[in-house]
């Protein structure tokens, strides 16, 4: 084929096309692979330093709670064992006689690496370890799915638009209209009724899969609302435009030309998303909805600890140093994320 | 818009010198206006098109020219299928496409394709730019022999862009290098037809005629019609073999290059030539006619009666508010030339005796200065 710029023009003659002669010269190594916006992004976010130690951390808590049997093997306790009153430890007492733990920082010694609990005298380091387990990885459940469904009928009602994002719209209102926290608290023993027969006792994972659907039914909106009104705008784009009348399906469109654009604001909402789904997942089971004795549980660390807080204050100490650093690096990592996605965001 | 006579189109008015690509007979979009409280109901229509009628033959370059409103983007969607027509009919190559779903149009799909005006929203900043000039061929099943990655280097290579460039990303590329990459998107169904839609409007002036000069290249070489969509009548002056000049959702005339830029008739095509900075370099006379439109175009909402443009002419009578002018051949036209008024101008763009001028604070002011001489002011 011949090169028809090159060809003699019949017009005001651009013989020699400056913007031709500009790239063939930048072009001189070979190797042409384009960096794409997401690989720009990551180096974005590798620049910034706040955002790489976040995200150290985070990642940080993330292992050591899926190590949580491997750290307890290494201290050697297990968070189910009742150090204070078990006969097999009684040469080694970790509680006085009011039931309060031995030693300072809440009975902190070689065996016991966080203290014990008043009263039962369970080891905290293993129940930290398992209960951050728990609801790390509940949260991580939780927002996934979440995450999903939203992006799901986000994408639905943003795209198809009309009657079916007017239809979408309200139920995602109507949804919205819940008191959330109320609800959770009101629905969660009616979930677990409905499902088991309230005089026998409810198994943990059902437990799990109790909070799973509750926070799911009542937490898709925010995502929702969020793809839906970026696809809205993506929609009007003549990338889009270009694909129809190349004849491309709604759903080659929405999979290839609208998804990898909504890749970035799903990231950045997720990284919000988690950390505040673990605050609620701690709620819940504050509030006692949640996971009930003996199963570790992070939230549950702290009603204990509320109940613990006037003889034993070192009880909160570290659950809550904790939960604090892994909120604090989770929020700053969502403002990395975000920044190094949008760069003229700025700070 | 009650009171006047719509006479039916001229059976092949519009028609070629070529055998007919595409024909566009009584194109109508309206776009609904909601509105009232409590409930929400049609208050009103966007006349956006209104009976347009267009014949782009086979390999011909068509221009289609008009103020910004006026529906020239409108009318490239109806005809790509992006919107659906609210009335009148396209076919193309004989077969109505007017209403056809996305399965109906897979054969003719890659016949007509599209340039878009925004080179930065035409490209998905998330692809290559192989995967941007790949996927039509993928969603149409094309196989092209060698791959189809060799064809999109050999389609990079044709709009005169670096064939290493397959891997980059579009926010590596220029304003001009991202048109031709579109340029290439189109290209790669090997279509019969493309609507350029302000294809360079958006690019720097310097840029532009490169890109005019490589779709006219493309047109000759390929042999691919176009329907070439500008505000003014510059960038389409040696583009297109025909040119149709639309005001608010009409076509008000169409005729070959020779009629519109040496013989025009409607005053609304004599106003936009005046605007045309270079028009005259054919003849020698310097001194050319100067009209100068002022205010907007009215709204397409409620239109005017009659002829769409009589707010804004000079020439405007009872007559025009009346009665709507039909597109025909007056007399005093040659072959293919079709013009919609009552009053034409005479078919020249010689210099008038008098300017005419249509900005009310500027005719003031030259009124002033002719009272002073004595001579007769502009006329209405
Ligand atoms: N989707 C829409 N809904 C309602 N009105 C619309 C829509 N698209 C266009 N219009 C209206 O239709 C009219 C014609 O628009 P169109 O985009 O076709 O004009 P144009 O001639 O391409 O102008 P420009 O030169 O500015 O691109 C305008 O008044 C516009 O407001
Ligand atoms: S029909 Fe009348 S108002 Fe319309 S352009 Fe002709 S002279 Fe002007
Ligand atoms: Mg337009």
């Amino acid at each position: 084929m011949t090169s028809p710029t090159k060809a003699e023009g019949s017009g005001p003659a651009v013989a020699l096309d400056p913007e031709l002669a500009a790239t063939s010269e930048v072009d001189k190594p070979k190797t042409l692979e384009g960096r794409s916006p997401g690989q720009l992004m990551w180096q974005r976010f590798r620049r910034d330093r706040t955002g790489m130690i976040c995200a150290g951390v985070v990642i940080f808590f993330f292992v050591i709670s899926l190590c949580a049997p491997l750290l307890t093997a290494i201290s050697g306790t297990n968070p189910y064992t009742l150090y204070g009153q078990d006969p097999t430890y009684a040469d080694s007492p970790v509680l006085d006689d009011f039931g309060l733990p031995l030693g300072y920082l809440g009975g902190v010694s070689g065996d016991h690496w966080f203290g014990v609990e008043p009263q039962y005298g369970r080891d905290l380091f293993a129940m930290l370890m398992y209960g951050m387990r728990t609801s790390l990885y509940m949260a991580l459940g939780v927002t996934v799915l979440l995450m999903a469904t939203g992006v799901i009928i986000g994408l639905i009602g943003g795209y198809f638009g009309g009657r079916t994002d007017y239809w979408i719209g309200r139920v995602t209102d109507f949804f919205l209209s819940f008191p959330q926290q109320l609800f959770f608290i009101a629905f969660m023993p009616v979930v677990t009724a409905f499902f088991v027969d309230p005089r026998e006792e409810t198994p943990t994972y059902f437990r799990a899969v109790a909070i799973l659907i509750v926070l799911w039914l009542l937490g898709w909106m925010g995502m929702a609302r969020l793809v839906r009104s970026t696809v809205l705008s993506l929609r009007e784009r003549e990338f889009v435009e270009a694909a129809k009348v190349s004849g491309a399906s709604p759903w080659r469109i929405v999979r290839k030309e609208i998804l990898p654009n909504v890749v970035s604001p799903i990231l950045v909402q997720f990284t919000y998303q988690l950390p505040s789904t673990i605050l609620t997942i701690a709620f819940l089971s504050f509030a006692g909805v949640g996971f009930v004795e003996p199963t570790p549980d992070w939230g549950k660390l702290f009603a204990a600890g509320a109940k613990y807080a006037e003889q034993d204050p070192a009880f909160m100490f570290f659950p809550g140093v904790a939960l604090v650093i892994f909120i604090l690096c989770f929020n700053l990592l969502g403002d990395s994320v975000r920044d190094a996605f949008d760069p003229k965001s700025g700070r | 818009m009650s009171d006047n006579l719509t006479l039916p189109a001229q059976q092949g008015s519009t028609g070629t010198s070529t055998e007919p690509l595409l024909e566009v007979r009584g194109l109508t979009k309206h776009f609904p206006i909601y509105g009232g409280f409590p409930i929400k109901r049609k208050v009103g229509a966007v006349q956006a098109v209104d009976g347009v009628d267009l014949t782009v033959g086979v390999g011909e370059s068509v221009g289609l020219v008009g103020e910004s409103g006026c529906g020239k983007s409108t009318t490239g969607r109806l005809i790509t299928r992006l919107l659906e027509p609210t009335a009148g009919t396209i076919s193309y190559l004989g077969q109505d496409i007017t209403h056809a779903s996305r399965k109906q149009l897979a054969p003719v799909r890659s016949d007509i394709q599209m340039i878009f005006q925004d080179p930065y929203s035409s490209l998905n900043p998330r692809q290559t730019v192989g995967t941007i000039i790949k996927s039509p061929m993928e969603v149409n099943g094309i196989e092209p022999e060698g791959g189809r990655e060799k064809k999109v280097r050999e389609l990079l290579e044709l709009v005169g862009l670096n064939p290493e460039h397959y891997n980059r990303f579009p926010h590596e590329f220029s304003g001009g290098q991202r048109q031709r990459i579109g340029v290439a998107r189109a290209l790669a169904l090997n279509p019969k037809l493309i609507v350029a839609d302000e294809p360079v409007s958006a690019l720097d002036v310097s840029i532009q005629a490169q890109v005019v000069n490589l779709l006219q290249e493309v047109q000759q070489e390929l042999g691919i019609a176009f329907l070439f969509i500008a505000h003014d009548l510059a960038i389409v002056r040696h583009f297109s073999q025909r040119v149709a000049v639309m005001y608010l959702g009409k076509v008000v005339e169409v005729g070959d290059r020779d009629a519109i830029y040496n013989r025009p008739r409607h005053p609304y095509t004599h106003a936009l030539l005046s605007a045309v900075p270079e028009v005259a370099i054919d003849d020698e006379t310097e001194a050319k006619e100067r009209i100068r439109l002022y205010g907007d175009v009215p709204s397409p909402i409620s239109p005017p009666s009659g002829c769409r443009f009589r707010t804004r002419c000079w020439k405007a009578q009872d007559k025009c508010a009346s009665e709507e002018p039909p597109l025909l051949q007056i007399s005093g036209n040659r072959d293919g030339h079709l013009t919609a008024c009552h009053f034409p101008e005479d078919p020249t763009t010689e210099a008038r005796a008098e300017d005419v001028i249509l900005d009310p604070a500027l005719k003031a002011l030259e009124k002033d200065a002719a009272d002073d001489t004595g001579a007769k002011p502009a006329k209405d």
